[in-house]
């Protein structure tokens, strides 16, 4: 029962998406029969296009077509590649996954024991670290941070690579498997390949690490400094169990569920927010293919890859509200 | 009499009267209140001192900017250095990058001020309603929250910014419509604990209609919950604009904003730095304030922290 809700609830999310995607179509300053036919066609040309694509319908039947379009996965053919949308979305979004993964990996390992030392360490030196890092990192304008970062650790210090995904002279010698690069040379022992692809994502990938660190490590926090102040923690205290055991025993174990969510959050909002840092590092990802499509007026790109990028985040999402559902005892009776 | 007889300090004590005697006095001294926890906390005073900075900046830009025009052109000085001339240097252009960062405070207030104004009133609306009606209502709205709320927000500015065209006003539209939700949420909670109040039943049976218990006697009580959401979420609304900006869909050159700006300096970052780091430590240093100055409001509106 409590699975069907949550099938509906997903559900009506996506099909809340599809209709702000519908409207968004709808309201572009292009008219769409000019875009596909040009100026100089007839006026029958132009007709016989309008209801080829269904413009002659009324609005709620366009959308009722838009979404069993949509269902089939058939997202038009983007101007700019030629291609159709869906096979540049795959083509595009392991890219995203796999800076995306990087950045969420460095903020779990380092973003939950600096959270779990500052809620302990309440007001000591370690949380003073970790609240002022915090505060840096949600301040931050990113694509700033990006362009700083390219021009220090790049252009100064030549620690590592630059702009891209891999050097020019390394394209093309893995096959392609994942899309993940670094798996896709791992697998194919092109240790060459591998160093060079780490060289160039250490970068964009430890500066979304840092932002998902913020936000990580703040909420690790708060869960923490709450669950310290739990009677059971008295409790166990009193029982002969010391500070960091009652921390790493029985306050942890207690936050993980709520940090299920915080990760997942953090995870969805980077596969989207990834567009900036894309963008600075030239990162042939999902992001950079809606905003070069964006530019090039090329709307069924922009459309589906929204759509796809707001699919993914609405998953990731509904994943983990699912996933904290199971894990906590408390909400399974109720 | 008695008010000339007390004592100097009788304005304190009449900020801090228990029992006020007027609705006037209640709310004054609750302001003095909140300001005086505010003041004593350094880092949230840090927070009010840099966005009293950002609103001054933009009140009196064209006394600040020393007569400096933020879109005259002047290519001799093109990406001037920093000098006593420029203080901040010139950008490809020659335009006077101290002059267009004052002037950007404008844009900046202009686009926070403008988000609020619509996202705040919009979210009490639907929260306020929920929460009072409950039922099918509720079930409803909130609903539509919930998928508002599941939208990713960066990207989807990015469509709306695509489909109305560039521009800030298009890029003010594109933020509030993902960032209401949060809004619609808290006031929802407010006015279910508020709706179960004797004072709420009173009104009642004095025979209030609907729409006057939530505009009079619900929504003021939610107002500053609402404030200090609004406050931490100003960093977020001005990171989003400036990426928008960045991108080249927000504001239009020549205006001076700041994300723009970072972003005209990008080509040039190698060799005149000054460029885009400036007008990029703009963008951090205020949105640092408003994080400092929410974080403060937050810990002085909370009576578990007093």
């Amino acid at each position: 029962m409590r699975f069907l809700g949550f099938i509906g609830s997903l559900i009506a999310t996506f099909l809340g998406l599809t209709a702000v995607t519908f409207c968004i179509g709808r309201f572009i300053p292009v008219d769409p029969v000019l875009a596909i036919i040009g100026d100089h066609a007839s006026k029958q040309t132009y007709d016989r296009v309008r209801i080829e694509i269904g413009l002659d319908h009324s609005v709620p039947v366009q959308y009722f077509l838009y979404l069993s379009r949509v269902v089939r996965g058939d997202f038009g053919h983007s101007v700019m590649t030629s291609n159709p949308v869906v096979s540049d979305i795959f083509h595009f979004f392991p890219a995203t996954l796999e800076l995306a993964t990087l950045a969420t990996i460095i903020g779990v390992v380092v973003g939950v024991p600096a959270g779990v030392a500052a809620g302990a360490l309440k007001g000591r030196w370690p949380d003073h670290v970790v609240r002022f890092l915090g505060l840096f990192g949600y301040s931050m304008p990113v694509f700033w941070l990006g362009l700083v970062g390219l021009w220090l650790f790049y252009a100064k210090l030549g620690w590592v690579a630059g702009p891209g995904r891999i050097d020019v002279a390394y394209d093309d010698i893995v096959e392609t498997r994942t899309g993940v690069l670094l798996i896709d040379a791992a697998w194919a022992r092109e240790w060459d390949v591998f160093d060079n692809a780490l060289a160039h994502i250490v970068l964009p990938a430890a500066l979304l690490g840092y932002i998902s660190l913020a936000y990580i490590a703040r909420m690790t926090r708060s869960f923490m400094i709450d669950a310290l102040s739990q009677e059971y923690i008295v409790a166990a205290r009193t029982k002969g169990c010391t500070f960091w055991q009652a921390v790493w025993r029985h306050a942890f174990p207690n936050i993980l569920v709520s940090l299920i969510t915080v990760i997942g959050l953090s995870y969805a909002s980077l596969l989207e927010g990834a567009v900036l840092t894309e963008t600075v590092f030239a990162w042939p990802g999902l992001g950079l293919y809606i905003t070069r499509s964006l530019f090039n007026a090329d709307m069924n790109a922009v459309l589906g890859g929204t759509l796809a990028v707001g699919a993914v985040f609405i998953g990731v999402n509904a994943i983990c509200d699912f996933l904290y559902k199971i894990a906590d005892p408390r909400l399974r009776t109720s | 009499m008695s008010a000339i007889s007390e004592p100097k300090s009788s304005w304190r004590a009449w900020l801090d009267d228990p029992a006020p005697k007027s609705q006037r006095q209640a709310r004054l001294g609750e302001i003095s209140r909140v300001a005086g926890k505010l003041v004593a906390n350094p880092l949230a005073s840090i927070g009010l001192a840099i966005v009293c900075a950002l609103v001054l900046a933009a009140l009196f830009a064209p006394w600040l900017a020393r007569g400096q025009s933020p879109i005259g052109q002047d290519l001799a000085d093109r990406l001037a250095a920093p000098s006593a001339a420029h203080w901040f240097g010139a950008d490809e252009l020659g335009r006077d990058i101290y002059a267009r960062i004052m002037f950007g405070a404008r844009v900046t207030l202009m686009i926070v001020a403008l988000v609020a104004a619509i996202v705040a009133p919009i979210g009490l609306a639907v929260g306020v309603s929920a929460g009072y009606f409950g039922g099918l209502v509720d079930v409803v709205l909130m609903r539509v929250t919930d998928i508002f709320l599941a939208f990713p927000r960066l990207i989807l500015a990015l469509a709306f910014a695509a489909a109305l065209g560039p521009g800030i006003a298009n890029a003010v539209i594109a933020i509030s419509l993902t960032s209401w939700p949060p809004y619609a949420r808290i006031a929802r909670a407010e006015t279910a604990a508020i709706a179960r109040s004797d004072f709420i039943a009173a009104i009642v049976l004095q025979g209030a209609s609907p729409a006057r218990i939530l505009i009079r006697h619900v929504a003021p009580l939610c107002i500053s919950s609402l404030i200090i959401r609004l406050t931490l979420d100003m960093a977020g609304i001005i990171l989003t604009a400036a990426g928008l900006g960045f991108l080249g869909l927000g504001a239009q050159p020549p205006t001076p904003e700041w994300g723009a700006m970072v972003a005209s300096g990008r080509d040039v970052i190698l060799d005149q730095w000054w460029v885009a780091t400036i007008p990029g430590l703009a963008i951090f240093v205020v949105s640092l304030g408003f994080n400092l100055l929410g974080d403060g409001l937050r810990d002085a509106f909370d009576p578990k922290s007093s």
